[in-house]
């Protein structure tokens, strides 16, 4: 009884400081200057992107123990599903003009009467759809692939994610994906901007944080709690009555789903959809910014992507250029320098603190434990 | 760990914040001295697989940077800084990296060398009502549908073409193999446009990324009869193609785009029998001062020579970037402002002669341009002699 | 007919190359249960090292230089990333493996300012030979039989060699093999030794094919050659040698056909069939999981 209070009462702080981030959100974007913080606010957009699509590799990987790799398989489906959506029918032509225009002749943001609620509202749903056809993907490959251990489950939804790349990028599917070029021209984050009021960046943490938050009730309910016991002891489990194969199924396929909400807005956050940016490079990326965060909290897979992409995209670029101090010539600093030092901090995460920023506790829990030592130092006194 | 957890955390978002005020404290416009600064943003690839052209296009800005430091612009002379963001040839990073240089407070930007990031940085120029010079970037969809991007080069459907009529006058190909990376756009547009163009049989193949292997690529072209092999590939794998038909002893003529005119893939044509013809921006001995100023900077800097591969052979790449940047400087001297708004006002109507041509540009930003130099690789002394003059109405 | 037999000696050698890079990959798998990542890498940076010593050195001192530097990097890496989580869960220890990769990776481009690296010649293995018409190098030819030697060579010390005992030991029971007093360590750091200096090899007859080196030529080999050692069956050197083959021939033959787009996605496929079908690979022991 006591624990539920509590909990809602974590639940009720972390929605106010939600709310409180998606209005500095608003605030910081339209107060400061927009051209010298151009970084910082693709920094913001690219973060949110990235939180969300950590949090749904790490319900798989943290929440469900299952160790999945092809979390960019997943975001590619995604991106190239919201753009054939969404491109304007008078932009197809110059799109697709190797294929003289698109089979798919609508666009989602047109068919609901285009302006803000077209926009909106098509947005929406084709980020959705985005999310079932990844979700849909994924209950394909899981049929064969949730059989296999560990390891080998890696190995093979790697492998998927290889294959659904080639087949995408497969010029006989040109009239539809595009072939090797790339989709554009379809509505990103800068779209919702309104003549004097910028919501780009509203935008991203809004849809990141709904869908983050989705996650998170899921992992609270009696699903998670399976997951999280598959993840302890499979067999276990199964004894308890725990249908493995179902709850396995449904955690792939939920996580594939924000993958590839994720992966539309990636879209909207690069302003274009290619299938050879997908690689398994990003996916490595994903899985070092969960690991970063604390494989099992969710907080921390968001508080990491912040700082990883603020990290290896921002802080650390003046690394790549000479710098001379009074006339001494830094030493190392050049191209490349960079992503060594980076490396080599991800290295030092990975090695010594080794349960990430957050461990597996969530924000609250950190909040409450302290109020609850400070209660104890209290009492003693 | 808590308390490590939070202070991490603490650490974290104090250092997003000053951020976020550092960046509003950049000094503007002047230098230590008090002289006026203009910054005009490079972005281009210094890593990735497009890394050694992007490395031998900026040479070009460099060399022309330091020939002509300083810029008149409504009556005031300013010092011209080059600012550079690595946009890793990967168009997942190249809108930060675009990012990077509009917080930078650049005039104006020069590049990309490929295609896919000067698409994906475009929108981020865009909105910051920033003009982009594309410098080598082909693919159509760089400008069209972006008021803000320009480009100094011909484009992919042009050279696709001039390249097919060629196989076809010189020699009489019936039968063409086609070669590019899988997921390539820069490859596949190339092959596509050259299928069209073509007026005979092709045979199509696309090769996964970081292939190494091409034995079986050529030796299924010459066992299917090709009369040419067409293979517009990056530098990286052009080089080892090129490699392979030497000492395969492959007669077949090869045809490359503008990325095989490097000296890297001259070099593994070295001493073979190799048929190597690539279509270009830029012959060597079109401009001899420009020739020779530039092969003096490259060997006068050993950073310089090796991102030129090792020797002073001119990429025609250096030469748009060279050009690109005295671009660059005749639209801050007709702007009469370093504001990036009225360059970008004055940049449609800018014309300037370069050593690559006559640049002008067209209602969607193109560069009016209708001839393409195509050159082949003299094997025996290691020089790219001039092939043809081809143009396209 | 040729193009066949050009088709088929590509295939041949492509898999001899991978096939020593697979046993690296079989042989740390066998014993630590861990997928490193950063094999592949470290094949490519044994090819960095022929080039650099190559300048420096002539080829008879640089190329037992470059194995020698290779199996120092291969030990130095087990110590670094690995040893530290001994204790840890398996995915800390893959993502530590990860991570090598990405820092190799990125060293590798900081170093060679990302432009691609000629390798150099070397004698008799880079000198061109006509096959019943097929214009090839020796190293082709070389390959398959080196492969074979070192494979009997290897199976020797594993078969007949007290430290080939202890590692078979380790690889089926890690801790009662501590109990019985074999040193842990140094067993594994044996296995990483061999699996490096085999890359390195491995990386001379690649890269004596296509000299051409940039920081993600590892990459690609790198996987198909463990695919080829789960296809093979992981932990078993002769499947790892019979899995390389059929993947460099399979690999070869995709091409040479009008689907040569998904030669990838073959490998993968295949992968992915052998592992629904048969998860154990084609020579794997079954294992169960104890609760």
């Amino acid at each position: 009884m006591i624990q539920e209070k509590k909990s809602k009462k974590g639940a009720f702080i972390a929605l106010v400081c939600v709310v409180v981030l998606l209005l500095l959100s608003i605030v910081l974007e339209n107060t400061l200057d927009p051209i010298k913080n151009t970084t910082f606010f693709t920094v913001l957009r690219k973060g949110a992107v990235y939180a969300l699509v950590a949090s749904s590799m790490n319900l798989l990987n943290g929440f469900t123990g299952l160790f999945s790799l092809g979390q960019a398989g997943f975001m590619l489906v995604g991106a190239y599903t919201y753009a054939i959506l969404t491109i304007p029918s008078a932009s197809r032509e110059s799109v697709y003009y190797l294929y003289g225009g698109s089979v798919v002749n609508f666009s989602l943001p047109e068919l609901f009467g285009g302006g803000a609620f077209g926009l909106i509202f098509g947005v929406l749903l084709a980020l959705i759809l985005a999310g079932l056809v990844a979700a849909g993907v994924a209950w394909l490959i899981g049929l064969p692939v949730l059989r296999l251990k560990s390891d080998y489950l890696a190995i093979a939804t790697l492998g998927f994610a290889e294959i659904i790349r080639a087949v995408l990028q497969w010029d006989k599917l040109g009239p539809v994906t595009n072939g090797a070029n790339a989709l554009k021209s379809f509505p990103t984050f800068s779209s919702f901007n309104l003549p004097g009021l910028r919501l780009s960046i509203f935008m991203a943490f809004l849809l990141a944080a709904i869908c983050i938050a989705v996650i998170l009730l899921l992992i609270n309910s009696s699903y998670g709690r399976a997951f999280k016991a598959i993840r302890e002891d499979e067999i276990a489990a199964e004894a308890m009555g725990i249908n493995l194969a179902k709850h396995k199924r449904l955690s792939f396929c939920i996580s594939s789903f924000f993958a590839g909400v994720g992966g539309g807005m990636f879209a909207m956050f690069a302003n274009q959809a290619q299938a050879k940016t997908f690689t398994t490079a990003m996916t490595y990326e994903i899985l070092l910014i969960v690991v970063i965060g604390g494989i099992g909290s969710i907080s921390g897979s968001c508080i990491a992507s912040f700082l990883y992409v603020a990290a290896s995209e921002w802080w650390l670029r003046f690394l790549d250029t000479e710098m001379y101090i009074g006339t001494f010539k830094v030493p190392l600093l050049r191209n490349g320098f960079r992503m060594v030092v980076f490396s080599v901090v991800i290295m030092i995460v990975v090695l010594f603190f080794r349960k990430g920023i957050m461990g597996d506790k969530e924000l609250p829990d950190l909040l409450r434990k302290r109020k609850a030592k400070a209660a104890g130092r209290e009492g003693a006194k | 760990m808590k308390k490590k957890a939070l202070s991490m955390l603490l650490a974290g978002t104090m250092v997003l914040g000053l951020a976020a005020c550092g960046g509003g404290t950049k000094p503007e416009g002047t230098s230590g001295d008090g002289e006026k600064v203009v910054r005009i943003g490079v972005f281009e690839p210094s890593t990735g697989d497009s890394g050694p052209g992007g490395k031998q296009e900026m040479l070009g800005m460099q060399y022309a940077n330091q020939e002509t430091p300083t810029v008149v612009v409504g009556g005031e002379t300013y010092k011209v800084e080059l600012v550079y963001a690595d946009n890793g040839s990967d168009a997942a990073k190249a809108p930060t990296a675009a990012a990077d240089l509009v917080s930078k407070d650049v005039a104006l930007v020069l590049g990309s060398y490929g295609s896919g990031v000067s698409i994906a940085g475009g929108p981020t120029f865009e909105e910051a009502g920033l003009a982009a010079i594309g410098v080598t970037c082909t693919n159509p969809g760089v400008t069209a549908g972006n008021d803000y991007y320009f480009r100094i080069c011909f484009l992919d459907p042009f050279q696709g073409t001039v390249l097919a009529n060629f196989a076809q006058e010189k020699f009489s190909a019936k039968k063409a193999y086609l070669l590019g990376e899988l997921g390539n756009d820069y490859d596949q547009g190339l092959l596509t446009f050259f299928e069209q163009a073509f007026d005979g049989e092709v045979v199509k193949d696309s090769f996964p990324t970081n292939t190494a292997d091409f034995s079986t690529y050529l030796n299924k072209a010459v066992s299917e009869g090709c009369d040419v092999i067409f293979c517009p590939v990056s530098i990286a794998y052009s080089t080892q193609i090129v490699k392979l038909a030497a000492s395969m002893g492959l007669e077949t003529p090869i045809l490359g785009s503008d990325t095989l005119d490097s000296n890297m893939v001259l070099e593994a044509a070295q001493n073979s029998k190799v048929q190597l013809f690539v279509s270009t921006f830029y012959q060597e001995g079109g401009a001899p001062a420009f020739d020779e100023g530039i092969k003096a900077y490259i060997n006068g800097d050993s950073t310089a020579l090796t991102n030129n591969g090792g020797n002073d052979t001119i990429a025609a790449v250096t030469a748009m970037g060279y050009d690109a940047y005295y671009t660059a400087l005749e639209a801050l001297k007709a702007a009469g402002s370093v504001e990036a708004a009225d360059v970008k006002a004055a940049l449609p109507n800018v014309t300037y002669t370069g050593v690559s041509g006559a640049i002008a540009f067209d209602a969607t930003g193109d560069a009016i341009r209708d001839t393409a130099y195509i050159k082949t690789a003299d094997t025996a002394n290691n020089v790219w002699a001039l092939e043809a003059t081809q143009t396209v109405k | 007919m040729q193009y066949a037999l050009s088709i088929f000696l590509s295939g041949i050698s492509l898999g001899g190359q991978y096939a020593l890079i697979a046993i690296g990959y079989t042989l740390v798998y066998g014993i630590l249960r861990l997928i490193n990542f950063a094999h592949g890498d470290v094949f490519m940076v044994a090819g960095l090292f022929l080039v650099y010593l190559s300048t420096w050195f002539p080829l008879w001192a640089a190329l037992p230089l470059m194995l020698l530097f290779t199996v120092a990097l291969g030990f130095a890496i087990e110590r670094a990333a690995y040893k530290p989580l001994r204790s840890a869960p398996r995915m800390s220890v893959m993502i530590s493996a990860i991570g090598v990769s990405y820092l190799l990776q990125n060293l590798a481009t900081y170093i060679t300012g990302g432009l691609p690296k000629s390798y150099p010649e070397l004698p008799l293995l880079s000198n061109n030979v006509t096959i019943g018409g097929v214009s090839t190098k020796w190293v082709t030819i070389v390959t398959p039989f080196l492969v074979l030697v070192l494979v009997l060579a290897l199976q020797q010390l594993i078969n007949h060699t007290k430290v080939g005992m202890a590692m078979r030991a380790v690889a089926k029971d890690f801790e009662t093999s501590q109990l019985m007093g074999i040193k842990i360590n140094s067993v594994i750091s044996m296995t990483f030794i061999i699996g490096s200096f085999l890359a390195g090899v491995g990386s001379m007859l690649y890269f004596t094919n296509y000299p051409s080196i940039v920081p993600l030529s590892g990459a690609l080999p790198g996987l198909r050659a463990f695919v080829a050692a789960v296809f093979g069956g992981i932990g078993s050197v002769p499947g790892a040698v019979v899995g390389a083959f059929i993947i460099g021939m399979s690999e070869s033959v995709i091409k040479g056909s009008p689907f040569s787009i998904f030669s990838d996605a073959f490998t993968f496929a295949l992968l992915i069939v052998i592992l629904v079908v048969k998860p154990t690979g084609l020579f794997g022991e079954k294992v169960t999981d104890k609760v």
